[in-house]
């Protein structure tokens, strides 16, 4: 019963297929120098996108849940208002990038085709109603990531921790496909919703259970959280920056709203045996994570560590009910802006034949541009959940959410560790402000991502104004499911 | 000016200025100290008609600004002063344009970053004074550490890395707990108001957790004894500036926050748990006092001397409870605490601003190095002995009229209280009194102390200024009283209901 009229609501999807394409064939003629029409092309196809996505909910009519091609995916709420962060993120991330492949003579029309396909990935993820649907959503998240981790091709750390994501990628969807297939064993059906109704009826749950936790097993690691964080470390610092900007941002919002589909959505009927795993693997990200970011030099490293414990702060939200989930998603959205802007700052100190990725390359920064020393503060500051900045504000949802269930001890080792986690940022202030320059390089970024970067930093205390309708619109999309 | 948005002013108009400063760029260092310095006169100016039009016939809030910030949290923009507030609002304003005038000529180095990082400060302590909803409270209570992280670290001695980041550790450390409890409270009562909190019925048990959440928080920023340890590192390494900034209002909101959060939302567990605080703080007094008799170094020893005078504040806040059991009265003990912070707000920052101008002449702090500076700096001497005197606690001074009415107090309730409480005024007297002697008076010291000029018109104008504020509140502390008396009844109403 395919029709026409279905292919509206998917009109984003397709906007963004048509713009990978368009931007394939583009970059086979364009040279590095004119490739500003490629990053202009990516620009203008997300924006289309995230209009077309918009429209839905201009006026006064309200977006209906939308079951569409055989319950292979659905439009909805949570979905849309994730698919415009992710838009939003990937503006920030096509202009950092250029500068990026720019100063390392990578400039290829490819990576823009790949980064395009893979936010086709990340709307699949998102809005996928079958399992069948979010596991092609997620592999295609997944093969171009593995591509553009490699994108470096004579750089043997890029080619080295293509292999380690990829091999370990492979296994983690064995592990899921498996999962999902007891599942489907289980129920007899992979639609979300049909999978809810038959664990509703059952009695018997173990054989879903036992699949449950294979599914976990894929997701964690999909979501990067401890103890399956193993790659994460050495993608982000073998990857292009270029690349670790994309992988730290966008895919991470899509794992939340795969979480979600699947955790929440499709296995509410053994809600009490996830959440106890969920608990688990919360906690040991949040100490793995900030232990081990402790001892990095390398700051790419280090935001690698921080990101694993950011998951886990994310994942404890999945305790707290409707209210958490909102958090969560709150907080993931909160967290891809800072992890943007974070990335965007290394790329921005970067010039021609160096890459500012040790911390001693911070040093002295206040002193070379106090400007982007400020930015850097304020990125960093919210990183590490200091208040007035944002990251403080979405750590106040999760834990509110947290300690509404009653999770006391959960949330004193979160915030615990949320301190010692200051340390590590603290280094990173101390070494821009406290420490003598030793070199005075001047900052060779263009003006455009000059501005856009000082505009991201400057977010995490703008948003404050905007907290309370972007959390609305959280609460709104946990309440549409 | 509607007096409707007094309060918002006082905190955003330093924030403003601050921004701008930072606009000017490093190159202009004389506009961003101009700049800094309107702006910091401005506020002063701004919180006269807030002491002018205060009602003191009330204990209710005044000058009361609400809207709702984040609906789905319930946290509210809201702001609003009583008794206890007002004066830490005035004193905060004032010690910044003494602050600013003081690092005129010292701070070289990246002087609008400096001054912009004063300026927040200033908006983030008046915020805490005012703020009525605990979020908001918390907020303007953890933003605040983060420019005076820079200022240690950026302007601070040869050590400043490792002070700032222990004084940084440490109160984060402490604060967190305390937002744990925030968050706690609000899932009991559904309210971030700290007035509501209050009156949220609670068990024993969940008191003296919360009790403990907020002990940590606020014990660490006064600080007590034995999580003191920062603050004598803070202050050596920390700029003049800082330093006073420090002693006078940060560790005043320590003391603010007992008589806000800990005392009226757990008094149950405060009355029960009291005999804990008033150990802790007779050991301060006793024993951090004895330890600034032997310190070398003058900032050192000026920092446990506040540390002791704190152990006052903090002791007077909790002999409240046993006053109302023993119906003494009460009044007078949180009145003299109240006092104490004030007074000390003005002596330690006359005391670390007169360090400062030695400082900045011969560059050390060490006692041994000094020695005759009367006769070299006669003036500046002169006002060095009258500071010191009255961070002894000499009659006529303000550092006098706190003390005695603690001591007199902590008689209606234990006589022992007293008497270690009263050690205090030798051990003053020996220590502040010692240093004088070693620095200023006898024989000139050395070719360097023979060659010191005495204090300019700026100097001279900030140290008469702070002379000036002592002596009056020492000879006629009424106004101060008066204008928090009907608060303090209040909060005595408040705290001898019990709510188990």
């Amino acid at each position: 019963m395919f029709g026409w009229s279905e292919l509206i609501p998917v009109l984003p999807e397709l906007i963004i297929l048509a713009t990978a394409c368009t931007v394939l064939i583009l970059g086979l003629f364009s040279s590095s120098e004119k490739g500003g029409l490629l990053v202009l092309t990516s620009i203008i196809g997300v924006v289309f996108a995230a209009i077309a996505t918009a429209k839905s909910h201009m006026g006064a009519h309200e977006l209906v849940k939308q079951v569409l091609f055989n319950g292979n995916f659905v439009r909805d709420y949570m979905g849309d208002v994730l698919k415009i962060a992710v838009y939003f993120i990937m503006l920030f991330v096509f202009i950092y990038s250029k500068q990026y492949l720019r100063n390392k003579n990578i400039f290829k029309g490819e990576f823009y085709a790949l980064m395009l396909f893979s936010l086709l990935g990340i709307m699949i993820m998102i809005s996928g109603y079958n399992y069948i649907t979010l596991y092609i959503g997620l592999e295609l998240v997944a093969l171009t990531s593995y591509a553009l981790v490699a994108f470096d091709r004579d750089n043997a750390q890029s080619n080295e921790s293509a292999m380690k994501y990829f091999i370990l990628g492979a296994i983690a969807s064995g592990m899921l496909l498996y999962g999902m297939s007891m599942i489907y064993g289980a129920t007899g059906t992979l639609q979300i919703d049909e999978i809810s109704a038959a664990i509703g009826q059952s009695q018997n749950t173990l054989l879903v259970v036992f699949g449950l936790v294979f599914v976990l097993v894929g997701v964690s690691f999909k979501l990067g959280a401890a103890p399956f964080h193993m790659w994460v470390p050495d993608v982000y610092q073998g990857a292009p920056t270029a690349t670790t900007l994309f992988i730290s941002s966008a895919p991470k919002i899509a794992a939340f709203g795969f979480a979600i589909r699947i955790l929440a959505q499709s296995l509410d009927g053994v809600i009490d045996q996830w959440q106890q795993i969920v608990a688990v693997i919360a906690i040991l990200s949040i100490v793995i994570g900030n232990l081990f970011a402790l001892q990095q030099d390398n700051i790419k490293r280090l935001f690698a560590y921080s990101t694993i414990s950011h998951i886990g702060f994310m994942l404890l939200g999945f305790l707290g009910g409707e209210d958490g989930y909102s958090a969560s998603m709150f907080y993931i959205i909160t967290y891809a802006l800072m992890s943007v802007a974070g990335f965007g700052m290394i790329i921005v100190l970067s010039c021609k034949g160096f890459e500012a990725e040790k911390i001693s390359d911070f040093k002295g920064l206040n002193q070379r541009n106090g400007w982007f020393a400020f930015m850097m503060l304020l990125i960093i500051a919210s990183m590490a959940g200091f208040p007035p900045l944002v990251g403080f504000i979405s750590k106040l949802v999760v834990l509110k959410a947290v300690i509404d269930q009653g999770y006391y001890v959960l949330a004193g080792v979160a915030v615990v560790f949320a301190v010692i986690g200051s340390f590590y940022y603290l280094r990173i202030i101390k070494t821009m402000y406290f420490d003598e320059s030793d070199n005075d390089q001047e900052i060779t970024a263009g003006f455009d991502v000059k501005s856009i970067l000082s505009f991201n930093a400057l977010l995490q205390l703008g948003l404050l104004l905007f907290i309370p309708s972007i959390l609305s619109y959280c609460v709104k999309a946990i309440g549409s499911l | 000016m509607s007096s409707l948005s007094l309060l918002s002013l006082l905190i955003w108009l330093p924030i403003l200025a601050a921004f701008g400063i930072l606009a000017l760029g490093p190159g202009r260092a004389g506009m961003a100290r101009l700049f800094a310095l309107a702006s910091s006169i401005v506020s002063l100016l701004l919180s006269i008609p807030l002491w002018m039009n205060f009602d003191k016939s009330t204990a209710a809030m005044q000058f009361v600004e609400k809207f709702n910030w984040i609906p789905t949290l319930n946290i509210n923009y809201h702001l609003g002063v009583d008794g206890i507030a007002m004066p830490l609002i005035v004193l905060t304003t004032f010690i910044t344009v003494l602050t600013i005038l003081s690092a005129w000529k010292v701070i070289q180095k990246s002087v609008h970053q400096f001054m912009a990082a004063f300026l927040m400060l200033e908006s983030m302590m008046i915020g805490v004074f005012c703020a009525q909803d605990a979020m908001l409270f918390y907020i303007f209570f953890e933003a605040m550490l983060i420019p005076m992280f820079l200022i240690i670290g950026i302007w601070g001695g040869p050590n400043r890395v490792y002070a700032t980041i222990k004084f940084f550790i440490y109160t984060f450390f402490g604060s967190v707990f305390m937002l744990i409890a925030l968050i706690y409270l609000y899932m009991k009562g559904g309210t971030f108001n700290i007035a509501e909190m209050a009156a949220i019925p609670l068990s024993l048990t969940e008191q003296i957790w919360l009790f403990f959440a907020f002990f940590l928080a606020f014990a660490v920023k006064i600080p007590m004894f034995p999580v003191h340890t920062w603050l004598p590192d803070a202050h050596v390494e920390a700029p003049t500036g800082g330093s006073v900034i420090l002693a006078a209002i940060m560790l005043k909101i320590g003391g603010y926050g007992f008589l806000r959060f800990s005392l009226p939302i757990t008094p149950d567990a405060s009355s029960e748990l009291g005999w804990l605080v008033i150990t802790l703080s007779l050991i301060a007094i006793v024993y951090i006092g004895l330890i600034a008799m032997v310190q070398k170094d003058m900032k050192k020893l000026i920092a446990y001397s506040s540390i002791s005078h704190m152990g006052f504040v903090t002791l007077g806040i909790f002999i409240a409870f046993m006053l109302i059991a023993k119906g003494g009265d009460t009044n007078m003990a949180l009145e003299g605490a109240m006092a104490q912070m004030i007074s000390h707000g003005f002596i330690s920052a006359a005391l670390f601003l007169c360090v400062g101008v030695l400082y900045d002449r011969m560059h050390t702090r060490m006692i041994r190095d000094y020695g005759g500076v009367i006769n070299t700096m006669p003036l500046f001497g002169a006002f060095f002995v009258f500071f010191a005197m009255s961070n002894a606690g000499l009659p006529g001074t303000s550092g006098f009229v706190g003390e005695f009415m603690i001591i007199l107090a902590a008689f209606q309730a234990d006589f022992w209280f007293a008497f270690l409480a009263a050690m205090t005024l030798i051990f003053g007297a020996a220590y502040s009194l010692w240093m004088v002697k070693r620095v200023v008076f006898g024989e000139v010291k050395s070719e360097a102390v023979s060659q010191l000029t005495d204090i300019g018109k700026r100097e001279t104008f900030i140290l008469a200024v702070l002379a000036i504020a002592v002596l009056a509140l020492g000879l006629y502390p009424e106004p101060l009283i008066d204008v928090m008396r009907v608060s303090v009844s209040h909060l005595i109403e408040l705290i001898s209901i019990s709510k188990v």
